[in-house]
């Protein structure tokens, strides 16, 4: 059941991808490819984080204002004389406290959670630009080691295709069995495709690099999707997002998994800020990362998470990012106005979630 | 008191009426009048019909079967409001009010009068003043409904009721939350609604109220008519002679006891001077033994979920000490309960015990996650639970896999047990251990109960039914008002000795200290 919605979202991304190719040769070049996947990495990213929050049934809004903060920070810091591994590690930290706040003032206070980070959102943007008193800020020239980071293509794309399919599709086949879902093809299928582009020359595929921000993605949806779906975390917290009274009274501590929840979101939303700032190399104070709490909540519904709680896989999450990117492309490429981009954006997400509903009151109906 | 001669036509007639949720036969074949001037009295045990019969009457269910007669004429009541529409009004046992609003405006609440595209407020006023006259309210109609007591917000209710021309009125349980004088009051109004040709409904537990008021009685029992009583017949033991099916004295109660006598042993729980924060000076001092069970009763309000809660380290407690297996415990979560060996089958099954939309299996495990070492999920064993316990307890399901929403009541409350014994509790909390659970699952689960004991668990079970109280307790404790009545050992253990300890009255039990 709860592969329905990936199968879904999948079939969207093939036919949209495949749409888009067909309307311009330009969309398959291996110079677009390689930035919608490192768009994909640093947007899925903020995606991941939200979705530890959406499973419990809360919202984070304030994860634009964080990355805007961290992304002025981190070149404040580094301005201020600060080596650049502790000013990446005080900036996580930042993240960090900031979403243990929330956490602390959901639980212990029952604030809404909508409320709590809508006042983040303010609150961080706020301090965002009084930092650096609204100026513009860079890296300059002296943190090229740094910005690799997020614009560095550190291995071939079939190269990573092919371990990380193969990683994960030969444990899922042997130890998973419970819970394999669609993750075995989708793993299978990738990894061979991998192989054979090391192999043979396959056009453009044998020739893509892996952007850097795309691996770390994957690395940190690979520990997503182990703490979900194979620790007694990843239980607790879809079982509260049910149903939290129940969860409760099973003796489950449910304000420390929400807080721990809320924490998690925000320190990859401070990650993802650390590498936008350094992908953009022009931090505005005011503009940056604007709206990336929404982009992320998106991709997180589109990928099938509902916003109940309870529900949904990390599959969808990288799912739904990558079809927001394509579509974003796709809008550029086949001379649709720029304008309309959040209107067609916010379409295909209407109707994914209608179509989603419709089907599952068929099937309802056909179940009783 | 009986209305003189009632007219050839009832106002309200329901005929076969006949409804089925999944899992229970709620009604069968019920049929029952209702004539202008009249109160029939409609009783039985929890469960056996009678909330769901006058939530058909009132529109808010849809019966499967049988027909529905307004002053002869046949009428579907589709919803509420057309219900209400036709001068059918329920009194609900949770009032239904906008307690943000004032008076009068719950009283035309979703029929304010207009002048415009505004509200009238004047007609409200006029309006409300004049229902709330009727029904003797003491108080103005612009006081703001949070601050009432309990007996006056019925009184909107009913007013509210009046207003809207209601020639049929249904109540609910209405005194169950009701001090005695507020009780008498509602009474003299129905006397005086019954002289203005109401025709009414009166649902309730409390039989003194049924010979009070009734000119007629109707007595349901699993979902069928037991028995239908004239004024001349009605009496306490009749009623109950009908609503349990068979005679019920004390003796017979003994008969049927068995009761393992573990006088001696040391404690599973002991309490002492508990002072529950829901009632503030009042302390509660109680034990129980190893493979005891301890049943808890008492009016709706009394205490008892309270009392499970604070033991279950759900609700802080203002003073006093529990103790379990000798070990004084600090509550401040159910986790310290969990882990102290306490249990909870909590009441309403549904919203505190189950994960709906999850897997039998997920749901069997939830609380043994705990004590696993290490963060591992471990499938294998979770497997192996769930299997055990759908064996071990019978629980009727496609598989482990199956969606714990779609099994029937009785199952869902055996994965709730499921859950618990896994852990092999010390003392196992239920509340209300089989409400809204068919007659064969509930003996399923009061034999597994009794197997529970005699390994020697420690059950303390708070039960509105006296038919499982009689079934399942070693002994009662009664409560009234955040405190214990008194004791009742299984010898003595009667609806009336019950009933008299229940509503403050009695003498003081000594408490097991």
């Amino acid at each position: 059941m709860k592969d329905r919605k990936t199968l879904g979202i999948l079939a969207i991304l093939v036919v949209v991808f495949g749409l888009t190719a067909l309307g311009n040769p330009q969309f398959v070049s291996v110079f677009n490819l390689e930035n919608i996947l490192r768009w994909t990495g640093l947007y899925g990213i903020l995606g991941l984080g939200v979705a530890f929050v959406i499973v419990t049934g809360g919202i984070d809004l304030s994860i634009g204002s964080v990355v805007g903060l961290v992304g002025v920070l981190l070149p404040w810091l580094l301005e201020r004389g600060f080596g650049a591994v502790p000013a990446v590690l005080a900036v996580l930290a930042v993240g960090l406290l900031i979403g243990l706040a929330h956490g602390l003032l959901i639980t212990r206070l029952r604030l809404p959670p909508f409320v709590v980070t809508l006042c983040g959102l303010l609150i961080y943007r706020g301090a965002a630009r009084w930092i650096p008193g609204d100026q513009t800020l860079a890296f300059g020239t002296g943190h090229d080691g740094l910005r690799s980071l997020a614009i560095g293509f550190p291995i071939g794309l079939p190269l990573l295709m092919a371990v990380l399919g193969g990683g994960l599709a030969i444990p899922l086949w042997f130890r998973f069995r419970h819970e394999r879902g669609l993750g075995f093809p989708v793993a299978a299928f990738l990894g061979a495709l991998g192989l054979l582009a090391m192999v043979a020359p396959v056009p453009v595929l044998s020739e893509l690099r892996a952007p850097a921000p795309l691996l770390v993605l994957f690395g940190a949806a690979l520990l997503a999707a182990l703490v979900l779906n194979e620790t007694v975390w990843g239980r607790y917290l879809y079982a509260l997002g049910r149903n939290e009274t129940a969860a409760r009274y099973s003796g489950i501590r449910t304000e420390r998994m929400t807080v721990a929840a809320y924490a998690v979101c925000s320190l990859l939303a401070g990650v993802g800020g650390v590498l936008f700032a350094l992908d953009v190399n022009s931090i505005q104070p005011a503009m940056h990362g604007n709206f990336y709490e929404l982009y992320a909540i998106a991709a997180a519904v589109l990928g099938g998470w509902s916003l109940r709680g309870g529900e949904g896989t990390v599959l969808g999450v990288l799912l739904g990012t990558a079809l927001l990117r394509v579509l974003y492309n796709a809008i550029n490429l086949l001379g649709i106005p720029t304008q309309l981009e959040f209107a067609i954006i916010g379409a295909v997400i209407l109707l994914g979630v209608v179509a989603d509903e419709l089907v599952r009151r068929m099937l309802g109906r056909r179940g009783r | 008191m009986s209305g003189a001669n009632p007219p050839a036509a009832p106002r309200l007639a329901a005929r076969g009426i006949g409804k089925r949720f999944p899992g229970v036969q709620a009604l069968l074949d019920v049929s029952l009048e209702l004539h202008a001037g009249q109160v029939l009295a409609v009783v039985g045990e929890n469960g056996a019909g009678k909330s769901t019969l006058m939530r058909i009457l009132a529109g808010i269910e849809h019966p499967d079967a049988g027909t529905i007669l307004l002053d002869g004429q046949a009428v579907v009541l589709e919803s509420p409001r057309r219900a209400t529409g036709l001068g059918v009004a329920l009194i609900h046992q949770e009032l239904n009010l906008a307690d943000n609003l004032d008076a009068q405006a719950n009283v035309f609440l979703g029929r304010e009068p207009r002048r415009g595209p505004f509200v009238d407020r004047v007609a409200i006023r006029a309006g409300a003043a004049a229902a709330l006259a009727r029904v003797g309210a003491d108080f103005a109609p612009d006081t703001a409904v949070a601050g009432l007591a309990i007996g006056q917000r019925q009184l909107i209710e009913i007013a509210k009721a009046l207003s809207q021309d209601a020639r049929v009125m249904i109540f609910d349980e209405p005194t169950s939350s009701l001090t005695a004088s507020e009780t008498e009051t509602l009474f003299e109004l129905i006397d005086e609604l019954r002289l203005q040709g109401v025709a009414i409904a009166y649902i309730s537990h409390a039989l003194g109220e049924v010979e009070r008021l009734a000119d007629r009685a109707l007595v349901l029992r699993d979902g069928r008519v037991a028995a239908e009583l004239e004024r001349a017949q009605i009496s306490r033991a009749t009623l109950v002679r009908h609503m349990v099916g068979r005679d019920l004295s004390p003796a017979a109660a003994r008969m049927q006891s068995g009761g393992t006598e573990a006088a001696g042993s040391v404690p599973v729980l002991q309490v002492r001077g508990l002072e529950l924060a829901r009632f503030p000076g009042r302390t509660i001092d109680l034990s129980v033994a190893a493979g005891e069970r301890v049943g808890l009763a008492g009016l709706v309000g009394a205490g008892r979920s309270e009392l499970l809660a604070a033991l279950f380290g759900l609700e802080p407690v203002l003073a006093g000490s529990i103790c379990v297996g000798g070990r004084e415990l600090r509550l401040r979560h159910p986790a310290d309960a969990v882990a102290a060996g306490i249990a909870l089958v909590p009441e309403d099954r549904k919203e505190q015990g189950l994960l709906l939309e999850m897997a039998v299996r997920a749901n069997v495990a939830l609380a043994s996650h705990g004590r696993q070492h290490g963060l591992r999920l471990d499938h294998r064993r979770e497997i192996a639970q769930a299997e055990s316990a759908v064996a071990g307890l019978g629980i009727r399901t496609a598989g482990i896999e199956q969606r714990v929403g779609a099994l029937s009541g009785g199952n869902q409350q055996k994965v709730v047990l499921g859950r618990w014994l896994a852990l092999d509790p010390r003392l196992l909390l239920l509340d209300e251990p089989t409400r809204g659970i068919d007659v064969g699952a509930r003996q399923e689960i009061h034999a597994l109960l009794d197997r529970l004991v005699a390994q020697g668990m420690a059950l303390l079970f708070a039960t509105s039914e006296m038919e499982e109280l009689l079934a399942l307790a070693d002994r009662a404790l009664v409560m009234h008002e955040g405190a214990l009545a008194g004791e009742l050992a299984r010898a003595d253990l009667s609806e009336e000795s019950v009933l008299q300890l229940a509503t403050g009255g009695g003498a003081r039990v000594e408490a097991v200290a």
